[in-house]
């Protein structure tokens, strides 16, 4: 079969066989769990409970009028203990709110089951996900209900559900779309109605190839087509799997919209039709526990507000040797400091593994690979330079704001220069002018 | 338990398992069958230029990395073995050995620290050094003694380039057989005689992918071309395209010192620029030009333009056309 694929990009070894069987199970319930107001891109929540009350699971703990936001919802009942500033995944502590667990998953009365869901009108779905606290679950963790609302000058009418899963090791997509494809191809359908598509697209790489077969026989009467992608990485980058699927390319500085595209990823696609049919707000999401660190990797549905450490200890524990702890995939995924971190919403994976602790750097040899495997078109080597000499105005118009921080440019140079690491340092820098400037 | 026992870093945190070392000495190791044929060819004198050429530029590479406080790792990168090892490869075995030492300290020095080492240089460093030395001695730097393997008993002799330049070997008949410049019994610099066994390291790079395939093609490509176009109106005055491939320095140019990452292009599109000005200039040069050779002022002046071409022959970047 004929599969589509997108111009440069890398092979890494993928890792995927030690979970790729194994079929998603929940994390017990911590005795607490910690759930920071702020899991999602845009601005914080601020909390509707206060210390000392009770709260059922799936209660609304946290809210926010803007309109770039995401509520955050308890994903246990029990009651309030504090909140207070607590350990976060990206990286500063930021507020959370820790409720001990009373066992007994009392759910919130409110949630009931809708009884035609695919009836409901756009604005309805808008309303419920955005009640739901829905963001991108590939891992950016953006508000679902922002990409569902396009502006009214562009519109939409092609929805992209991402099943690539194109980082090496994770796997937790893959048993997603093998365990619960009608709740997927449901959820895209919800998110066309939501937009005004006119069909559905599901890309999957052909790594997955069980799933494939198992959604051909899915698609019913839906406008939905699977399509079978390259293995490649990264072939789930928004900008690139658009370039894959429809030969559309988004403009610089631009959205799928621009290009009447919106993209989901699979799981939030499932969250997404939880909500509406079921009313279950997002309060717990599936992933992968592996690398070679993990004594026994798994793939978890795990609630929001778990630890890492809850996670890896159900997974067997740490091998003596890991030293490095990884939020997400290997190839974009955040190292942690340390297991005393709560799941959030954009947590993909947990990663372990024994890290080398040197790379020896070379000069830049000017080989070119960076060049040939940037999946963006940029020229890493010569961003790094300006970034390293402040050159920002050349740096941005060069491109160094296009860089999606794949990391493809770093796998495969041979000098071992932390190209990825440079290029935000420059971003970083063009972004804080710019604040400067109009402030 | 809590672990706290990680270490942070940016991402990505897989990497490919490819070094600068590991493409360094997939060079070394791929110019090991022309060396073996400079040693059967031209005995003592190959082994004791390269053991000088060699030796010279680790020793020269590391006072300059002693005294600019880089780090010492870089002396084993393998960089100034192959700047040693190609420079040797690229002197009449004639030569007298201090002119070899004067080359090689040159070649690290000029060639290469004083634009700041490697990965800095503008120009291919060997080629450096062996400019300097046909500038500064040119008499010793075109004085071609015969193979040991070849039964002639001359204390000088030309180079199948040089027969064909200044002894119009065309018109005589007298070119030098392509069997000969194949296997490589013909006089000319240490290295470059032997065709078969540069092809054969050439087949190793390009298998490795630590070269640029595009190179070599566009400068055979280029010079079958050009050199054919006369040949086709002149045999009896031309050589024929296989025979300006399979002389000189092409094979040797071609293969192992145009494909020079540092100081070849970046870009698909701007290798091929490079790779055909080199491959037109050799033949210019040589058809028209004052020297029987033209591969190294070829390949030097087209690294000149790298910088310009990397500028011109930047990528697109992924929606720049669909920009506003």
């Amino acid at each position: 079969m004929k599969t589509k694929t997108f111009p440069h990009g890398i092979h890494p070894q993928e890792f995927k066989e030690t979970t790729s069987n194994k079929s998603l199970q929940p994390l017990p319930a911590p005795e607490k769990v910690i759930i920071p107001l702020h899991q999602h891109f845009g601005s914080p929540a601020e909390p509707l409970v206060k210390k000392g009350d009770e709260v059922f699971m799936g209660q609304k703990i946290g809210e926010s009028n803007s309109f770039f936001s995401a509520c955050v919802h308890s994903s246990v009942s029990g009651k309030v203990m504090k909140i207070e500033n607590y350990n976060h995944p990206l990286g500063n502590p930021v507020p959370a709110v820790t409720i001990s667990n009373d066992g007994k998953d009392r759910v919130f009365p409110d949630i009931k089951e809708q009884k035609d869901p695919l009836s409901l009108n756009p604005e309805k779905i808008r309303q419920i996900v955005k009640d739901a606290g829905i963001v991108g679950l590939g891992g950016a963790a953006f508000p679902t209900a922002v990409k569902l609302s396009p502006p009214k000058d562009k519109p939409i009418d092609t929805i992209i559900i991402n099943g690539c899963e194109c980082e090496p090791v994770l796997t937790a997509d893959h048993r997603l779309m093998l365990e619960y494809p009608d709740d997927i191809i449901k959820g895209a359908e919800l998110v066309r109605i939501a937009t005004g598509a006119k069909k559905i697209i599901l890309g999957i790489e052909n790594n997955k190839q069980d799933v494939y077969n198992l959604l051909q026989k899915k698609i019913y009467t839906f406008p939905l087509e699977i399509s079978l992608l390259k293995t490649k990485y990264p072939q789930g980058a928004e900008k690139n799997l658009i370039s894959a699927l429809l030969k559309r390319a988004v403009p610089r500085g631009g959205l799928p919209f621009d290009v009447g595209v919106v993209v989901q990823n699979v799981g939030t696609v499932k969250a997404i039709w939880d909500a509406v049919a079921e009313g279950k707000p997002l309060y717990e999401r599936a992933l992968t526990v592996s690398g070679a660190g993990i004594t026994s990797p798994k793939n978890l549905i795990v609630r929001i507000g778990s630890l890492f450490q809850n996670a890896i200890d159900y997974c067997g524990g740490l091998q003596d040797s890991a030293n490095i702890l990884v939020m997400g995939g290997p190839m974009m995924g955040l190292a942690q400091g340390t297991s005393d971190v709560p799941v959030i919403k954009g947590t993909s994976g947990i990663l372990a593994w024994a890290e080398p602790e040197h790379i020896t750097e070379h000069n830049c040899i000017s080989c070119g690979r960076c060049v040939t495997h940037c999946p963006m078109g940029l020229v890493p080597t010569q961003l790094m330079k300006y970034s390293k000499l402040d050159y920002l105005s050349e740096a941005e118009s060069r491109g160094i704001m296009d860089c999606v921080e794949c990391g493809s440019c770093q796998y495969s140079c041979p000098a071992g220069i932390p190209l990825v690491h440079w290029l935000r340092v420059g971003k970083h820098k063009i972004t804080d002018l710019k604040r400067k400037k109009s402030a | 338990m809590t672990n706290n026992r990680f270490i942070l870093k940016s991402s990505p945190h897989f990497k490919g398992k490819d070094s600068v070392p590991k493409i360094m000495y997939a060079v070394i190791l791929s110019l090991i069958p022309a060396i073996a044929a400079s040693f059967y060819f031209f005995r003592m004198r190959a082994l004791l230029i390269y053991l000088l050429s060699v030796s010279v530029c680790l020793i020269t590479e590391a006072v300059f990395l002693k005294a600019r406080k880089k780090p010492m790792h870089s002396l084993w990168d393998g960089s100034a073995i192959i700047t040693g090892l190609l420079l040797a490869m690229t002197l009449p075995p004639s030569l007298s050995l201090d002119i070899v030492v004067i080359g090689a300290v040159v070649s690290i020095t000029l060639g290469k620290h004083v634009f700041g080492g490697l990965g800095d240089n503008i120009f291919n460093p060997a080629l450096v050094g062996r400019a300097f030395l046909q500038v500064a001695f040119p008499v010793a730097m075109t004085t071609w003694i015969p193979p040991v393997t070849n039964q002639i008993n001359t204390a000088t002799y030309a180079t199948p380039l040089g027969n064909l330049k200044f002894q119009t070997a065309a018109i005589q008949g007298a070119l030098t057989p392509l069997k000969d410049l194949f296997w490589g019994n013909i006089g000319g610099c240490l290295g470059e005689t032997s065709a078969v066994a540069l092809l054969l390291g050439a087949a190793f790079l390009l298998y490795k992918r630590a070269i640029d395939w595009r190179i070599p093609v566009g400068i055979i490509s280029i010079l079958t071309v050009f050199t054919g176009v006369f040949w086709l109106t002149g045999p009896d005055k031309y050589a024929s395209p296989a025979f300006h491939i399979l002389a000189g320095g092409l094979i040797i140019g071609a293969f192992f010192m145009a494909t020079d990452m540092v100081t070849s292009p970046i870009s698909p599109l701007g290798t091929w620029i490079y790779a055909l000005g080199i491959g037109l200039l050799i033949g210019i040069i040589r058809l028209f030009g004052g020297f029987p050779e033209g591969v190294m002022f070829s390949i030097l002046f087209m690294n000149t333009f790298v910088p310009l071409i990397n500028r011109y022959t930047r990528p697109r970047i992924l929606g720049e056309r669909s920009t506003p």
